[in-house]
């Protein structure tokens, strides 16, 4: 492939440019050459017309299970699965096997990434050695070795004591802290979503209140310190509201959802008849819950749209659900179900769910990208609007089959996906 | 009482006067077997074969002044063909409120068709005891019999093709007393012709299984 | 009459009234066969039934076996006591290797609950749920309710109340939902601990056990389930028969004729004062007959017909 590429003819969305026109977009030597009438002289010229070109898109919140539980995941299939998705980047939650909470650690994951990687891999660290809340993990080596933020995500911070701590001692490297919000007693034990559904169907529930209460406390915190609090995958509607009243007062706290938070709920649980395919951490929850979180996406609350993709072996979900592994896979639908049942449901326009795919991402952890000014990295997805997607988990590039999204037809996703100028996935 | 759907009655067998000097010809024939009825009881096969049983006693009593014991018998789940038919045929149970112990039994049906219902009383009978003799009356033997069993007290024999439907109503379920034989509706072209198909069993056909005509 | 529809019992909630008004009949009509000289047919001869067992049982699989061989249905428990479970074999792998064996029906208890609904999308025989975890034991309500209809002529206008420990009980789901769907009158009560969000939903929740009582035509306890009890849901056993539990005091706010039923195994002296479970309402004997006639009724629905349709 040449250095140069131009992609011709499409429609150029990027909104942290305000663009929203019909532009070439030149590409070389891995950046962002120009926007708009450039010289194709010497570039390759791939042929957008009738497609959507965008910033590359970022997802905040992936587990590649390498190293550890490669029977799972790996980076090299797990970066495909991004680049299938429309990803041009993923950050990888640390909670691998060993926990990411040493720059070695890191380092052979970057290692990996350059080696095996389709897309570009940031890895988070530990907030705590070994995932385990008491002492904090060596952030100054982990920010040198490569990691863009900290997070204990799988598990919350129980002690204040220690979040706290994290939040101030991670000021000095710019890290952000991502807290997987939940207050562990209150979630003990349960498989699904505090409610009438989970009542009926035996399972012991994990309350909406648990995951605000720490949501209230991380703000506070934030507020208290002075650190930068990122909130992983937010589902109710009282974290939404925590989360909207600490940024009014100016905490700088962020937000993600995900997909399949706003898009589906407890009854999930119910009308599948128990499928461990609904099975996740934070539960599907409320429907009031679900709208609050679209409505929390529509006036910025939420700051991104972040997978939470989690794959797993057959056997870890082939069985009674109280006893199944949390977490579904989602880098190979997110786009998808995104085009469909936000833009053209009306949720949100699509210049909106460009910055809550690739601009905000990239702004939150200070990311390279998430931009097509000129002089950027030349990572990019095109969309193809009226594509047709069936989701078929069978021919996920991912090892992880356990979607709850199998069967669905949507319409738009990702018609190809360019990493540093190259093309690394065309549908 | 309406007929099967698909069924034309093709022969009227038995009106309300009919059956009631068959019945009485039956228990006549009964009391000459038995002068005394002494250790005789009758067994009546759910649905209609209970009624029967009951009306013979009756006529039986004013005979010879000895009112026989009667009881019930629910043949379900002793069927051989319980799981080839739907719907469940609705359990009424069983109930024989004397022992039969020594007793000379006269199981009673309505009507003989292939023996297997007969069969499965038989089974159910002796899982209750150990009749002296069992014996067996029927209102109406259409014939072919599938298994070696004939009745000793017969209201009224006659030939039917196998597709046909013998099928009787009593005033205690169907608010008349009536025997009809039943055919089915055939397609106008070649008359007949499916009388010479083969006669084999088929599954889910056959009135057998509606407990309403046999 | 119609055709019974279902392939498996999972739970209650699934089931319309006229299926529960088949099943409880067909129990009615199935009950007579205990009382005979020979408590045999031949009705489901050539049938095998497998019961799995992964929680101790032993009313609900005695009386599920009784019913099975009342029927003639070849049968063959499995309990975590004797089988490869404990060596650490999945729910899947028995029931895939239990298949092998080609039977049509699998009884199964276990402690996850939805463990039926996973067997149902993964196994070829029918299903019947012997209770799973916090969500149903469907045969425990229908027996309830034969007992009910028996004592008591019908099911509709009756006033039940439930009483114990809500949350963790797969009895009290299973009894809310049939008697609901019958046209009886539920109330529930249990300290607010022991309350699972929403089921007022389904049934009107007291947490005085006298305001429960009133006027009640029946009494179901629940057993407090101390097995499950991991973490202070009542201060001590004291203070919960004291405020919570059934005494004779309590019984006589009832109806004259009140019927106390429990699953059991009972906590004499917690939920139920001995000299309750002991007088003359109760009826813990009745349940123990019905519960082989309703397994009876189940079995027969389930594997006694076809789902064609008759000609």
């Amino acid at each position: 492939m040449k250095e140069r590429v131009l992609l011709k003819g499409g429609r150029v969305v990027d909104p942290s440019q305000g663009i929203d026109e019909p532009l070439d977009v030149l590409l070389d030597s891995g950046v962002v050459e120009a926007l708009g009438k450039a010289s194709a002289k010497g570039a390759e010229v791939i042929d957008v017309s009738g497609l959507v070109v965008c910033p590359g898109f970022i997802d905040l919140h992936v587990h590649l299970r390498e190293p550890g539980r490669e029977d799972k995941e790996t980076i090299a299939t797990g970066t495909r699965a991004a680049a299938a998705g429309g990803f041009t980047a993923v950050c990888a939650m640390p909670n691998t096997e060993p926990v990411n909470d040493q720059a070695g650690i890191t380092r052979f994951i970057l290692d990996r990434a350059r080696a095996e990687g389709a897309v570009r891999v940031y890895p988070i660290g530990a907030i705590t050695k070994g995932s385990m809340g008491e002492e904090i993990a060596e952030y100054g080596d982990l920010r040198e070795a490569g990691c863009v933020a900290v997070s204990d995500d799988g598990r919350p911070v129980a002690s204040a004591r220690v979040f706290r701590r994290a939040l101030e001692y991670a000021k000095a490297f710019d890290l952000t802290v991502i807290d997987h919000c939940e207050e562990p007693t209150l979630a003990q034990g349960a498989s699904m979503n505090e409610g009438p559904v989970a009542t009926l169907l035996g399972l012991r529930g994990n309350p909406s209140a648990g995951e605000a209460m720490i949501v209230e406390r991380d703000v506070l915190l934030a507020d208290l310190t002075g650190g930068k609090v990122h909130v992983a995958h937010l589902s109710t509607a009282l974290g939404a509201e925590a989360v909207r009243r600490g940024k009014a007062r100016g905490v700088r706290v962020t937000a993600e959802a995900t997909p399949h938070h706003m898009l589906l709920t407890d009854s999930l649980v119910k009308e599948s008849g128990y499928d461990t395919s609904t099975k996740m951490n934070p539960p599907l929850r409320s429907e009031s819950d679900r709208e609050a979180l679209l409505e929390a996406l529509r006036d910025g609350t939420v700051d991104c749209i972040a997978t939470d993709h989690a794959p797993h072996a057959v056997d870890d979900k082939k069985c009674e659900y109280d006893l199944a592994a949390f977490g579904i896979v989602g880098l190979e639908t997110a786009v998808a179900l995104c085009l469909d049942r936000l833009v053209g449901a009306g949720v949100v326009d699509l210049p909106r769910l460009v910055a809550l795919l690739s601009t905000n991402p990239a702004r939150v952890l200070g990311l390279p990208g998430g931009t097509l000014a000129p002089g950027s990295p030349a990572d990019v997805t095109v969309l193809d609007l009226a594509r047709k997607v069936k989701v078929d988990p069978a021919r996920f590039e991912s090892r992880g089959r356990n979607s709850p999204f199998g069967g669905w037809s949507l319409k738009g996703g990702p018609a190809m996906t360019l990493v540093g100028g190259r093309v690394v996935f065309t549908a | 009482m309406s007929h099967p759907a698909g069924y034309l009655v093709r022969q009227e067998l038995m009106d309300r006067e009919r059956l009631a000097r068959t019945l009485a010809r039956m228990a006549h024939e009964i009391v000459e077997r038995h002068p005394d009825m002494a250790g005789a009881a009758l067994v009546g096969v759910r649905t209609r074969g209970v009624p029967l049983a009951l009306r013979l006693a009756g006529l039986v009593k004013a005979a010879c002044g000895v009112a026989p014991p009667v009881g019930a018998l629910d043949i379900t789940l002793y069927r051989d063909d319980l799981t080839m038919i739907a719907p469940h045929p609705v359990m009424k149970g069983t109930d024989i409120g004397f022992s039969i112990d020594h007793r000379t039994v006269v199981l009673v049906d309505d009507v003989l068709f292939t023996g297997r219902t007969v069969r499965a009383a038989l089974d159910e009978l002796v899982d209750f005891g150990r009749p002296a003799r069992i014996e067996l009356a029927v209102l109406v033997d259409r014939g072919h019999r599938e298994l070696p069993i004939r009745a000793d007290y017969v209201g009224k024999s006659l030939t039917t093709s196998r597709d046909d439907v013998v099928q009787v109503m009593l005033r205690e379920e169907d608010g008349q007393d009536r025997v009809v034989l039943l055919e089915k509706e055939r397609a106008r072209s070649a008359a007949g012709k499916g009388r010479k198909k083969p006669v084999g069993r088929r599954r889910g056909t056959g009135s057998r299984k509606k407990g309403k005509g046999k | 009459m119609k055709a019974y529809p279902h392939r498996h019992l999972l739970g209650i909630e699934e089931l319309s009234p006229e299926h529960v008004q088949t099943i409880l009949d067909t129990a009615d009509g199935l009950r007579e066969v205990l009382d005979r000289p020979i408590k045999k047919v031949p009705a489901l001869r050539g049938k095998t039934v497998v019961n799995l067992f992964y929680e101790p049982s032993t009313r609900t699989r005695a009386s599920f076996e009784v019913a099975e061989k009342v029927l003639s249905a070849d049968s063959l428990s499995i309990t975590t006591a004797t089988s490869s479970v404990q060596k650490g074999e999945t729910l899947l792998d028995t029931a895939r290797n239990l298949e092998a064996m080609n039977p049509d029906m699998i009884v199964i208890r276990h402690s996850s609950s939805g463990a039926p609904h996973f067997l149902a999308r993964h196994c070829r025989s029918a299903i019947v749920n012997a209770g799973d975890g916090a969500h149903e034991h469907p045969t425990q309500a229908l027996l309830d309710a034969l007992t009910l209809r028996q004592k008591k002529g019908r099911l509709k206008g009756l006033r039940v109340a439930i009483v114990g420990d809500l949350l963790h009980s797969r009895v009290m789901r299973s009894n809310v939902w049939l008697l609901t769907k019958m046209g009886a009158d539920v109330v529930l009560c249990a300290p607010p601990t022991l309350v699972p969000p929403g089921i007022e939903a389904l049934a009107p929740v007291t947490h005085r056990i006298d305001e429960a009582v009133e006027g009640a035509d029946a009494v179901m306890m629940l057993r407090i389930q101390r097995e499950r009890m991991t973490g202070g849901f009542y201060p001590s056993d004291r203070e919960y028969h004291l405020r919570f539990g059934l005494t004779a005091a309590r019984a006589a706010r009832a109806k004259k004729d009140v019927l106390i039923l429990h699953p059991g195994p009972m906590n004499r002296g917690v939920e139920i004062a001995s000299e309750v479970a002991d007088g003359p309402y109760s009826v813990i004997l009745d349940q123990v007959t019905n519960g082989v006639a309703v397994r009876m009724a189940v079995l027969y629905l389930l594997l006694g017909g076809s789902a064609e349709a008759v000609a």
